[in-house]
């Protein structure tokens, strides 16, 4: 069955999310992709938006992650005092973000290309990323990949992963055994080493070589030996994305 | 305490905790009082040119419009936002030339609708600065401080990252566990809006789904104006006290303000207006599109009624409100 790449990293990250867990969820794509884990095998996977709508049924894809679908047929509807604490006292095991670059260690950038107090390119900032990247348990970053976004150094370091490799985290003060677990893109998955902390690719999507990764990637990427290839969406997968979560195509597209 | 690092960026609307009392002290009112006023006088009378101002609600979730088009009508200048995550609020500020500064946790985006060309083009040829960066988490625990008469408030994010390096809170030895933590100091903005669905006149409000951070904003602002879908009965409030989320004596001003929210959306009364959305996200991509808008929509109106009958009149709003209960299917107009 025919697929874009927008479907292809839903399913992807979908899959990557455990049952009986809780999530930390953006707009956009991570939407997309935690509403088809909780119809495919995470049914109890509890949503927990910054805003502080929390344990949600969602309806159809919130444009805010604050406005009312993400606090439908919720548990609570709290506030972000009570979301972000939730966060903070270890009650959240993962975190979706997004960037405009990325580094080895997973650090990201979604504030600002160019120097800060004279942009190229201003982008919204933090808003709640770098609270989720402090403080979930395991982040997943979905972003495109290419030699811009995949930097050796970033312009502005918004939200940290393992910020200059191995014991930065916790000698920063941040909570122990945090810190970005996957990298998603429209070439592959990635992880990070347990050793040195530095990105290391995991899978590739169908159709995509090794060599094609790692030209789109500006710092030197860790390559082992089994690089596995990512299974294709499934047309189950492939009919709940077009048909229930996102009939409009306002996230995937037409 | 040992302090290991400081945050570069400016220090905006800290009181401390004794400045802070005094203000409340001397400010805030304890007796019942009829607060009831117009949007006109409220913004004249509470609102300054160079103010540091916040807005309750989620950036295009439960705002007080109708307070930001007065803001542009009376000409406010100069003034901070608060970017606690701003969206459409900041973005209608700063075309209508109110702000030209912003902390900022969130701003220059629209969420699901991409950047927002009219905030971007703003901060990109340096008419508007960001004199200060932080996160979203940080921004409402700067508030929760204030709210509590505290200087600061600690919590385990920023640390290591430039959005700490241009925030204004400092990171010091915590002499619990030694480990480093993060302080973030109170604020108390000079003004707020924020925007619920019922009140009395006195200004006891009822908000229905997330407060976000507005319980935490209500307590530390030190001038409060209370927008609100409709007012009630005194009585409907005190025999349902558990409902309260801001009590009368944080609030300075009642406007009653129906649909205010407008084009943001308004749990269970009305969604985001899109199609309206998407003629802005169209508009401002040029200075002379935003004047235009600014024109129509807040210059070529005098009030609230004119607003509404102008944007699609009460056929709209039904339409909003099926939107919101999921009676019509969601459309994207500002994908094409």
């Amino acid at each position: 069955m025919e697929y874009n790449l927008t479907e292809l990293m839903a399913c992807v990250a979908s899959r990557e999310l455990e049952n009986k867990k809780s999530i930390f969820v953006g707009t956009g794509l991570p939407i997309i992709a935690t509403m088809l884990a909780q119809q495919l095998h995470a049914p109890d996977l509890l949503i927990v938006f910054e805003a502080g709508g929390i344990g949600p049924k969602i309806p159809t894809i919130p444009i805010s992650v604050g406005d009312s679908r993400t606090f439908y047929k919720a548990v609570i509807a709290a506030s972000m005092d009570y979301a972000m604490g939730m966060a903070q006292a270890g009650l959240v095991d993962y975190g979706f973000l997004g960037a405009a670059q990325i580094d080895k260690y997973g650090n990201l950038n979604t504030t600002v290309i160019g120097d800060h107090d004279n942009p190229k390119v201003r982008l919204p900032g933090s808003g709640g990323a770098n609270d989720v990247g402090s403080l979930c348990t395991r982040t997943i970053i979905l972003m495109r990949h290419d030699k811009l976004r995949f930097v050796n150094k970033l312009d502005y370091l918004t939200t940290p992963g393992y910020l200059t490799g191995p014991g930065a985290r916790e000698a920063a003060g941040l909570p122990a055994e945090t810190g970005p677990y996957r990298v998603i893109t429209q070439l592959g998955v990635m992880g990070f080493d347990e050793e040195t902390k530095e990105m290391m690719l995991l899978r590739v999507h169908p159709g995509v070589t090794v060599e094609e990764v790692v030209e789109n990637t500006s710092f030197k990427l860790i390559i082992p030996d089994d690089v596995g290839v990512t299974e294709p969406p499934t047309e189950e997968e492939l009919r709940l994305l077009r048909e229930e979560i996102d009939p409009s195509g306002i996230v995937i597209g037409k | 305490m040992k302090v290991l690092a400081e945050g570069k960026g400016e220090l905006l609307a800290w009181m401390s905790p004794d400045e802070g009392r005094k203000w409340m002290r001397e400010n805030k009112p304890r007796a019942l009082m009829d607060k009831r006023t117009t949007m006109k006088e409220a913004v004249q009378r509470y609102i300054n040119d160079g103010d540091y101002f916040a807005m309750g609600g989620f950036g295009h979730i439960r705002l007080s419009m109708e307070g930001i088009y007065e803001m542009i009508r009376q000409r406010r200048r100069n003034m901070i936002m608060a970017g606690k995550t701003s969206v459409h609020d900041v973005d209608i500020l700063i075309g209508g030339g109110v702000v030209d500064r912003i902390e900022c946790a969130y701003a220059h985006g629209h969420e699901l609708r991409g950047l927002s060309p009219a905030g971007r083009r703003a901060t990109e040829s340096g008419r508007v600065k960001v004199v200060a960066e932080l996160s979203n988490a940080a921004f409402q625990w700067r508030f929760k401080a204030a709210s509590m008469g505290l200087p600061w408030f600690p919590a385990r994010i920023m640390m290591g990252t430039d959005t700490f390096n241009y925030s204004s809170s400092k990171i010091v030895e915590d002499p619990y566990t030694g480990k480093p933590i993060t302080l973030i100091p109170a604020c108390y903005p000079d003004v707020a809006f924020i925007h619920v669905h019922r009140c009395d006149k006195y200004g006891n409000c009822q908000i229905d789904g997330t407060t976000i951070e507005d319980i935490e904003l209500s307590r530390a602002a030190k001038r409060l104006i209370i927008t609100t879908e409709k007012i009630i009965p005194h009585e409907d409030i005190i025999d349902h006290p558990d409902r309260t989320a801001i009590p009368h004596f944080v609030v300075d001003a009642v406007v009653e303000s129906r649909y205010g929210s407008h084009p943001g959306n308004m749990p269970d009364l009305y969604y985001s207006d899109e199609e309206h959305m998407a003629e802005w996200l169209k508009l401002s991509r040029s200075d002379e599109g935003v004047q235009e808008y600014m024109d129509k929509y807040v210059f070529g109106v005098e009030n609230q009624a004119e607003y509404i009958e102008l944007i699609g009149g009460e056929e709209k709003m039904k339409y909003l409100w099926r939107l919101e209960h999921l009676q019509v299917p969601m459309e994207a107009p500002w994908r094409r």
